[in-house]
């Protein structure tokens, strides 16, 4: 298993996607507790699909470094997604599906109109570790340790808005605030995890690991740190597996989460019988 | 001394007609004050003003000192991972909101609430899996540790048993006399908070019809 895997990381390419990949599943995590808790889990899945659109414009137009301008996009897109939720008369979770399925749709016409469904377009939308360019895992870092710095300046008031939002209010703190940087970190993360997880399946390293901790862990405290162990943990399986096995990482990834998920969920019945 | 003035407020909300009409209120220090009424008379409402929840109303809202505020039970609380330590101290946060960590002066005020309290024991259970009656508990000391003066209660005692009410009243009564805790509550619960309040005030359409002792005060008696 060792020779496995210091074969495994002679590669550059496997270097930059473990490199950038632990970075993101634990930011993925900690945002996670959060969108789940405050009952914002589909928010991931729809800007994802947002970012597909965007990526296959840029591409189309030939950028090189697609991600510079799908970052900022999506981020917008994340704070229009919390203003239609906030107070339309669309409910969030119409609106999200709105626009996922708007963005997705774009996208798709675009790459029909310009280069077709090549292996391009199917990186996208199922991942590949052989997609992040050095300016990617420059980003990539640059952002994962703002997110991980801002989360744990945060820590404490995220707590108390997730919890208890009208308290948070009359607290004196600005709960919208908070929902927003939430918000827009995740349309980061997100932008930046989908290029080796693909667009389908990066919302699930959001959900899953928050979900799996909360069948054992009933501190916060507790539930932010196993998560981000959770997820860790199941990203560096998930890239073992796949080398061996020559799978799709984004999918070992998933299902190495869905396996730990339903680990835990046996555990909880049997501490709670 | 009077911790908060309310003087000629009204609001109302986005598309509905007049929630409170010029209300005009004043709540003294030590006083167990209680508004009733019945559903959509602007009791919550006159909360969320006094609170700062609510913005854009007409009139004047003059606060002496910090509120500590229990809010009606909200869905996302009945399964959040979060110990009594947690949420207790989560209270002190208006007392700081600028730092990055809790202070060591407000992990021993939420100490003491909890000794106070009698759920420091219990301070590594998980919120969710607590009866009705002791998550009250908790969210009263956490609101006690966001003031040393006033809490702010609406519907404190729903859902509860009984007699888990009662206890909740004649934990709200020993703030007051011992601690000297001003209790501002909102409540359907009529008879039974009338025995432990001194003032009591009746909202019908967002109009105040009754305020004085309880004594003085009948049910439905200004039909």
């Amino acid at each position: 298993m060792i020779e496995t895997i210091v074969e495994m990381m002679s590669h550059a390419f496997i270097q930059r996607a473990v490199l950038v990949g632990t970075l993101i599943s634990l930011c993925a995590a900690l945002l996670g507790v959060s969108l789940v808790l405050k009952r914002y889990s589909m928010i991931g899945d729809g800007l994802s699909h947002v970012g597909f659109g965007v990526l296959t414009i840029a591409t189309a137009f030939g950028a090189t470094s697609p991600l510079y301008i799908a970052v900022p996009c999506v981020t917008i897109s994340a704070i229009i997604l919390l203003k239609i939720g906030n107070n339309s008369k669309i409910k969030s979770d119409s609106a999200i599906a709105l626009i996922s399925s708007s963005a997705l749709a774009i996208g798709v016409a675009v790459t029909s109109l310009t280069t077709g469904m090549n292996t391009d377009v199917c990186n996208f939308m199922f991942g590949s570790i052989l997609a992040m360019s050095k300016p990617d895992v420059y980003l990539s870092i640059g952002v994962s340790i703002i997110v991980a710095i801002l989360f744990i300046v945060y820590y404490r008031k995220l707590f108390v808005v997730t919890f208890d939002e009208d308290f948070a209010k009359a607290s004196g703190l600005k709960a919208k605030r908070y929902t927003n940087i939430i918000a827009i970190l995740t349309a980061l993360i997100i932008t930046i995890g989908m290029r080796m997880m693909g667009v389908m399946l990066i919302s699930s390293i959001i959900i899953f690991p928050a979900l799996t901790s909360m069948r054992i862990f009933k501190s916060f405290k507790k539930v932010v740190l196993s998560s981000a162990i959770i997820s860790v943990v199941s990203f560096l399986m998930g890239i073992y597996l796949s080398y061996i096995y020559n799978i799709s990482t984004g999918a070992m990834i998933v299902i190495v989460n869905l396996v730990l998920f339903i680990l835990f969920s046996i555990i909880e019945k049997i501490i709670h019988d | 001394m009077d911790l908060i003035q309310i003087k000629d407020l009204s609001f109302s909300y986005p598309s509905k007609k007049d929630t409170l009409k010029h209300i005009n209120l004043k709540v003294k220090k030590c006083s167990f004050t209680c508004i009733v009424g019945e559903n959509g008379s602007g009791k919550s409402t006159l909360l969320k003003c006094i609170l700062g929840l609510n913005k854009g109303y007409t009139g004047e809202i003059k606060k002496e000192t910090h509120i500590g505020y229990l809010p009606q039970k909200s869905e996302i609380q009945s399964n959040f991972p979060a110990t009594i330590e947690e949420v207790v101290l989560s209270g002190t946060i208006s007392n700081n909101v600028r730092s990055i960590f809790y202070k060591k002066e407000d992990k021993e005020k939420a100490k003491q609430v909890m000794e106070k309290l009698g759920i420091y024991d219990i301070r590594k259970k998980c919120f969710a899996d607590l009866s009705g009656g002791q998550q009250q508990r908790v969210l009263i000391a956490r609101a006690l540790c966001a003031t040393k003066d006033i809490i702010v209660l609406d519907e404190p005692t729903n859902g509860l048993d009984p007699s888990i009410a009662k206890q909740i009243y004649e934990l709200l009564d020993r703030l007051k006399k011992e601690e000297n805790i001003t209790i501002l509550m909102v409540s359907h619960d009529i008879e039974r908070a009338l025995n432990y309040a001194d003032t009591v005030i009746e909202l019908i359409n967002g109009e105040i019809t009754f305020e004085g002792k309880p004594q003085d005060f009948t049910l439905g008696g200004a039909k």
